[in-house]
């Protein structure tokens, strides 16, 4: 099976790169062209990384509830209980 | 055919628009040819963007040659006939296998790469501008093409001998790419053996030596596989003349 890789893209500077989606290549070189050829074809990109896909540890979707479940509650963690002063401005 | 075909009484400056519009469209055809054929998904799109790159610089190329001959774009693509069509033969080749087209795009690529990059000092400011542009994209068609060829070629049995042939073939058709053009001064044929020599060492291939070479493109003395190809090519707009949508 030829491997898998993740990609990501950052659109501009400033910004983060984001999952974009998964190309198959045997190896970095041709991952980085796949992934400039597949995702960037309407000027999505400045900067590609591709990670192989099997070097993703992901959490188990049975975890849900225990690792998740337990924030809901905790609505004080929402930066909602501040008044911004006018003088801030957007924020 | 319902449309009468064109002839263009070229001058010289348009004369070398033409043939590098030529080279340009008949191999953004041929690689065009791919889509919905291609090994895999992520090449589909890799060959069809180059394919598109290689459209797109016959077009800025076909209108700069237009402007100086009063003809539109698409007059000159799809209503000349072969005897006036001037790219060289290696372009209209049909598309072979997967080992045949990245070697015809790999060799031919390298070329351009080395006429692009000189002709974005040209005289001509049109020419110039087309380079600029085109310079870019051809790096990528050779980076695309070389890392492809060196897989081929060190990869499995099968596909060494596929690129193997596919360079054995090739071979003789890469005379053209250095004939004089009307105006500008052609690629260095040494420049490009420098350029192409380590990638094919790097593939374990064997480069073949230089024999006797094909010519005749640049005078519109074609292969029949042009015939073929601009058929398929022109005869919507020959059947439809003016169809758009």
């Amino acid at each position: 099976m030829t491997p898998i890789w993740e990609v990501f893209i950052r659109a501009r500077n400033g910004l983060s790169h984001r999952h974009v989606g998964s190309v198959h290549a045997e190896d970095a070189t041709m991952a980085l062209q796949a992934a400039r050829d597949v995702y960037t074809r309407r000027g999505e990109g400045l900067s590609i990384w591709v990670v192989p896909s099997n070097a993703i540890t992901a959490s188990d979707p049975a975890d849900k509830d225990v690792l998740f479940e337990p924030t809901a509650s905790k609505i004080y963690r929402h930066p909602t209980f501040y008044e911004v002063p006018d003088e801030v401005g957007n924020m | 055919m319902a449309t009468t075909s064109i002839t263009v009484a070229a001058t010289p400056v348009v004369a070398t628009f033409l043939r590098l519009a030529d080279d340009a469209l008949i191999h953004g055809h041929r690689l065009s040819e791919w889509t919905g054929h291609a090994p895999t998904l992520e090449e589909e799109l890799a060959l069809a963007n180059i394919a598109l790159d290689l459209i797109g610089q016959a077009r800025a190329l076909y209108q700069a040659a237009g402007a100086l001959c009063g003809r539109t774009e698409d007059e000159l693509a799809y209503l000349r006939d072969a005897r006036d069509f001037r790219n060289a033969l290696i372009m209209e080749l049909p598309r072979g296998d997967f080992a045949f087209t990245i070697a015809r795009l790999f060799l031919t690529a390298s070329s351009a790469d080395l006429f692009w990059r000189s002709a974005e000092i040209a005289s001509d400011a049109d020419l110039a501008a087309i380079a600029a542009k085109a310079s870019k994209e051809t790096v990528y068609h050779v980076r695309h093409a070389a890392e492809w060829l060196i897989r081929l070629g060190d990869g499995t049995d099968e596909s060494h001998r596929r690129a193997q042939d596919a360079l054995d073939a090739l071979w003789p058709y890469t005379g053209e790419m250095f004939e004089p053009f009307p105006t500008e001064p052609p690629p260095s044929r040494e420049a490009w053996l420098d350029a192409v020599a380590p990638v094919v060492a790097r593939a374990t291939l064997r480069q073949p030596a230089d024999g006797w070479m094909q010519t005749g493109g640049r005078s519109g003395r074609h292969t029949e596989h042009l015939g073929h190809l601009l058929a398929e090519m022109q005869v919507l707009p020959r059947t439809h003349p003016g169809a758009t949508w």
